[in-house]
């Protein structure tokens, strides 16, 4: 290997250290106008009447939009096609956009706003999940599974209630993860030109263009085939990109009626509104167990707080109950999961999309277990952890599985057998461990074909351009692209050139979500890029008479093995291949294999192989202030291989750091306006300032270890670690500061508040601890029941009986 | 609504003298972007809390966003785009390529600019001293570590470099080190 697995400046590195990376803000057309979003003041309300006519007079205004320019739904997932760019005549949320205003500039737009007349008559407004589950009408949507109800979940796998049963003890905990957004430093911003042959083009800050590029054809009804859409490089994504949103369909729109460029840019309070963030959930873990730590089943139901779209949601309700058996092994597990709307900017995918929320429930359970039944947390772990090249109860196939080196690599570094419950008050460690996909096993549309694309153009000059629809959002895509076909061909990554995530030029990649690029998008590079090699290697063989298996390409030559002074340059051999074959184009596609899971909604969970993460949190409570200071972190990831460990550490540190920051400070939670305004239900901090977020001086010093076992299935065995290293860490800070000063804060944030409400409870003689009572008692439909693998099950649900019984919480 | 009237002003960017004119409510972060085409340095929240458009103004990191392009008066800004000189970047902009402290790339500008006037003002600075320096900075990329290493690697990789070549590269370079040299910071905010 020359390339893979040594450290190495990305190669966008300098455009970025030079201020020449092109955002989507950064650009400025020849005649560009503006455009600024009306937003709903209420939070659910009908939409009476829009009158325009006072903003169209002002002079500089070319252009007011409302729902009827843009009639028809859209959204990520087929199943939730319920979002129109502009209300038809509904407002589900304060943000939710009502009209839009195109201007010569931003200021004479946003004036204009004020300047259109909208008459509203208000709706109940649903602000809590219980509210929805228990009150059917208002409905906020005319479709979901019941009222408000948007998703309801019920699988089995095995007799649960048998393993229970028979368990020495059952633990009955209940657990809340507060919602938190992505807050990426860069605004969504988008502009649409028509181009000169009369087509559409958007640039857009997306993380995923091709969905963006489907939507845009449904929502404007044109040929998909007529409308470009580029991916400009993400200033952050980290999931809140990922979805179609109202501002790209209404400028695309705009920009067709005016034949104009039209920018927008959102401000930083939009972005909040936007939000697409982690879900609230409320979720209980019932576990049974053997005296000696073995899990005989589990039990896990989880209320998830929607917002006000389906965006990715049925996908993030499957999430909250589909990973938690590939870290250990669980013989029977039933999962009963619901998600409903409420009055709120909708919920979508934030890094780790719908399982950091249940990791943090399952993680700190475990903890209270081995308290229990007094084993070591780690022994604990080591002793119940899945079996690599196994297919678990609900059908997920696991590959490689590096989870117990990396909970030995981390206790040995944080010196855990010394330190662990026996360091003085104030001063506690944590273990926690996770897994995460390397890349959806399913597209979001069903289809049959690749889930990544690549082509290799190669010509005389030595020169190699590689095309692919990924979308760099800043964890590097461009550079493993290029990485992995530079490794194939021999050459240096500055003789490649990258274009991606432009649906005129690349082929399609489904996009940056899911932990899926480096796997997906990796594999079909180097397909492509064999492929290019082999026609490289026909025509060098030919001409030097030496077998085309004795040929090396590398060092930007291509020479016998046997002689490395036999061979020419690697551009020659370009030459000679061009001149025998003719134009020089490869492509490569990757497809998942095929899941084991075939009963309804098994496909949400599947991947080619997971990640694993283990990792230990110090923390340092002060009993006074219940301040929680992080003075270091101990993370080993399973990546199976780091094609560029500067990048992966980057992923690793990235991770941890926006788990402190979900752990500790980071809430998006909303409040009533008072009385005498609206009582609107709006963002308690839709600012930077206000909404929490770690600095530099909250920055604990990381130590990542990275294990290292090439999985057959990644690219030169690579597996993902974009996502998975921030699983860990929340519930090991929560149950780090059990161990400093003995109070369970089983929820997130964990404030310093909560601390001190749990501290007193203790010194009260109370259960010292702060969570969540109890779940609400939702009668879930019978559930699915798929016997698992060991019970002779092919990936297959039993027949359901007439009559289906209620399933009691 | 009336069409505002432009302001008129001259100030040095990167080392260069300029003539602006601008709406006069403009700020400095949207002068720099919308009328001098100096997008390297980046908005992300509006009211000065993410330091994504810090630049230099008389060799002291502001916020851009919270600074009018009428105060620029005669005055010497210095943008991500000014930091190479003589077709090579500045030994930060390296370190921070190397190791990995620009991720998405979108606060860079502004941690890159911050870290200048760290370095320029404390050679030597600790950790502690880099992460006061950069607290105003947000980063959601990184995590920060591979920020405060690159900002160390550029102190012990290239010391005395790092010290000269801004400042006696060019004729406008020199004009800028003056400049400096003859501000005094507590002039400042």
């Amino acid at each position: 290997m020359n390339i893979i697995g040594k450290p190495r400046r990305r190669v966008d590195a300098r455009a970025k250290v030079t201020g020449q990376t092109i955002f989507a803000d950064d650009l400025m057309l020849p005649r560009m106008v503006h455009c600024k979003l009306l937003r709903s003041p209420l939070p659910h309300a009908r939409v009476l009447s829009i009158d325009a006519s006072r903003a169209l007079a002002q002079p500089g205004v070319y252009l007011v939009l409302t729902g009827g320019d843009v009639p028809i739904p859209y959204g990520i997932l087929p199943v939730s096609q319920d979002e129109h760019a502009l209300a038809i005549d509904r407002v589900r949320f304060v943000g939710d956009p009502v009209a839009a205003v195109v201007a010569r500039d931003e200021l004479t737009a946003f004036a204009a706003l004020d300047l259109v007349d909208v008459r509203y008559e208000p709706l109940h407004t649903f602000a809590a999940p219980e509210d929805s589950l228990t009150r059917d009408e208002p409905r906020i949507h005319e479709y979901g599974d019941r009222g408000n109800v948007h998703k309801m979940v019920s699988l089995n796998f095995g007799d649960v209630d048998r393993a229970l049963g028979e368990a020495d003890r059952v633990f009955d905990d209940t657990f809340f993860y507060q919602g938190n957004t992505h807050l990426p430093i860069e605004q969504h911003a988008a502009v649409a030109a028509v181009d000169p042959d009369g087509k559409l083009v958007l640039w857009s800050s997306t993380q995923t263009p091709h969905y963006v590029h489907r939507a845009l054809a449904k929502a404007l009804a044109m040929p998909a085939a007529h409308i470009r859409v580029i991916a400009t490089p993400n200033g952050g994504g980290f999931g809140g990109k990922s979805d179609p949103f109202n501002h790209e369909v209404v400028i695309a729109k705009a920009a067709l009626l005016l034949d104009r460029p039209v920018k927008i840019c959102l401000t930083r309070e939009e972005v909040f509104y936007c939000h697409r963030g982690r879900h609230p959930v409320l979720m209980r873990f019932r576990t049974g167990v053997t005296r000696d730590g073995t899990i005989t089943g589990m039990h896990v139901q989880t209320l998830l707080d929607g917002g006000a779209y389906g965006s990715y949601g049925v996908a993030s309700t499957f999430y909250t109950g589909a990973l938690q058996t590939v870290t250990y092994h669980i013989p029977s597990y039933r999962f009963q999961g619901c998600r409903v709307f409420t009055n709120k900017p909708p919920c979508g995918p934030k890094r780790g999309h719908g399982t950091p929320q249940s990791r943090f429930g399952q993680e700190i359970q475990l903890d209270k277990i081995a308290e229990s039944l007094a084993i070591d947390p780690a022994e604990l772990r080591l002793r119940i952890v899945e079996r690599p090249d196994t297919l678990t109860a609900n059908y997920l196939r696991v590959g490689t599985i590096g989870l117990a080196e990396c909970v030995r690599r981390v206790t040995k570094s944080a010196d855990w057998n010394n330190r662990f419950r026996k360091m003085p008050v104030g001063r506690g460690l944590g273990l926690a461990c996770s897994s995460y996909l390397s890349g959806a096993g399913l597209p979001i549309y069903w289809n049959d074909m690749p889930h990544s694309g690549v082509q290799l153009k190669l010509d005389r000059s030595g020169g190699v351009t590689a095309f692919c629809g990924a979308t760099e959002i800043g964890q590097g895509s461009d550079d493993v692209l290029v990485a992995c076909v530079a490794e194939v061909l021999g050459i240096e990554p500055i003789d490649i050139r990258a274009v991606t995530g432009d649906t005129d030029l690349t082929p399609v990649d489904l996009g940056s979500y899911s932990s899926r690029v480096t796997l997906m998008m990796g594999n079909a590079a180097i397909q492509a890029a064999e492929r290019a090699r082999d026609q490289l290697a026909a025509a060098v063989s030919r001409k030097l008479s030496i077998p085309a298996e004795r040929l090396v390409f590398a060092e930007r030559r291509v020479f016998d093995s046997a002689d490395p002074t036999v061979g020419m340059s690697f551009a020659e051999a370009v030459c000679l291949a061009e001149a025998r074959f003719g134009t020089i184009g490869t492509t490569g596609s990757y497809t998942p294999p095929q899941s084991a899971a075939r009963f309804k909604g098994g496909g949400v969970g599947p991947s080619p192989t997971y990640s694993y993460t283990a990792s230990v949190v110090e923390v340092v409570v002060d009993p006074s202030t219940g301040w929680v200071e992080i003075p270091r972190v101990w993370i080993a990831h399973d990546i199976g291989r780091a094609l560029n460990p500067v990048l992966v550490r980057g992923q690793v540190e990235g991770s941890v750091y926006m788990a402190i920051g979900e752990a500790l400070m980071e809430e998006q939670t909303f409040r009533r306006l008072p009385p005498r305004l609206s009582q609107a239900l709006v963002h308690k901090f839709p600012s930077m300032l206000e909404y929490k977020s770690p600095t530099t001086m909250d920055m604990p010093e990381v130590f990542t270890e990275l294990v290292e076992h090439p999985d057959p299935r990644g690219p030169f065995g690579a597996k993902e670690v974009g996502q998975g290293p921030l699983l860990p860490i929340m519930p090991a800070i929560a149950n780090a500061v059990y161990d400093a000063v003995g109070v369970r804060i089983d929820e997130v944030p964990i404030t310093p508040e909560k601390i001190l409400k749990a501290l007193d409870a203790k010194a009260a003689g109370r259960l010292p601890r702060v969570g969540p009572g109890s779940f609400p008692n939702i009668s879930w439909p019978a559930p699915l029941d798929v016997p698992p693998p060991w019970e002779g099950g092919d990936g297959t649900a039993r027949k359901l009986e007439k009559g289906s019984e209620k399933v009691k919480a | 609504m009336p069409m505002p009237r432009h302001a008129s002003i001259t100030l040095t960017v990167n080392g260069e003298p300029v003539d602006a004119a601008f709406a006069p409510y403009k700020t400095l972060l949207e002068v720099l972007r919308e009328d001098l085409h100096l997008c390297g340095t980046k908005h992300g929240c509006e009211l000065g809390e993410c330091g994504a458009c810090a630049v230099l103004l008389d060799g002291q990191p502001v916020l851009s966003c919270l600074v009018l392009g009428l105060e620029c008066e005669g005055r010497i800004v210095t943008t991500v785009e000014g930091l190479a000189s003589d077709g090579r970047l500045h030994p930060l902009q390296e370190t921070f390529a190397d190791l990995g402290a620009a991720q998405c790339g979108y606060c860079t500008p502004g941690f890159l600019v911050t870290a200048k006037a760290l370095l320029d003002e404390t050679p030597h600075p600790t950790r502690e001293q880099i992460k006061e320096a950069l607290s105003g900075n947000l980063c959601r990329c990184t995590g920060y570590q591979q920020i405060f290493e690159a900002v160390e690697a550029a102190i012990e990789g290239s010391a005395e470099s790092l010290a000269l070549r801004p400042t006696t590269a060019t004729p406008q370079a020199a004009n800028v080190a003056r400049a400096f040299q003859a501000s005094d910071p507590s002039d400042q905010q």
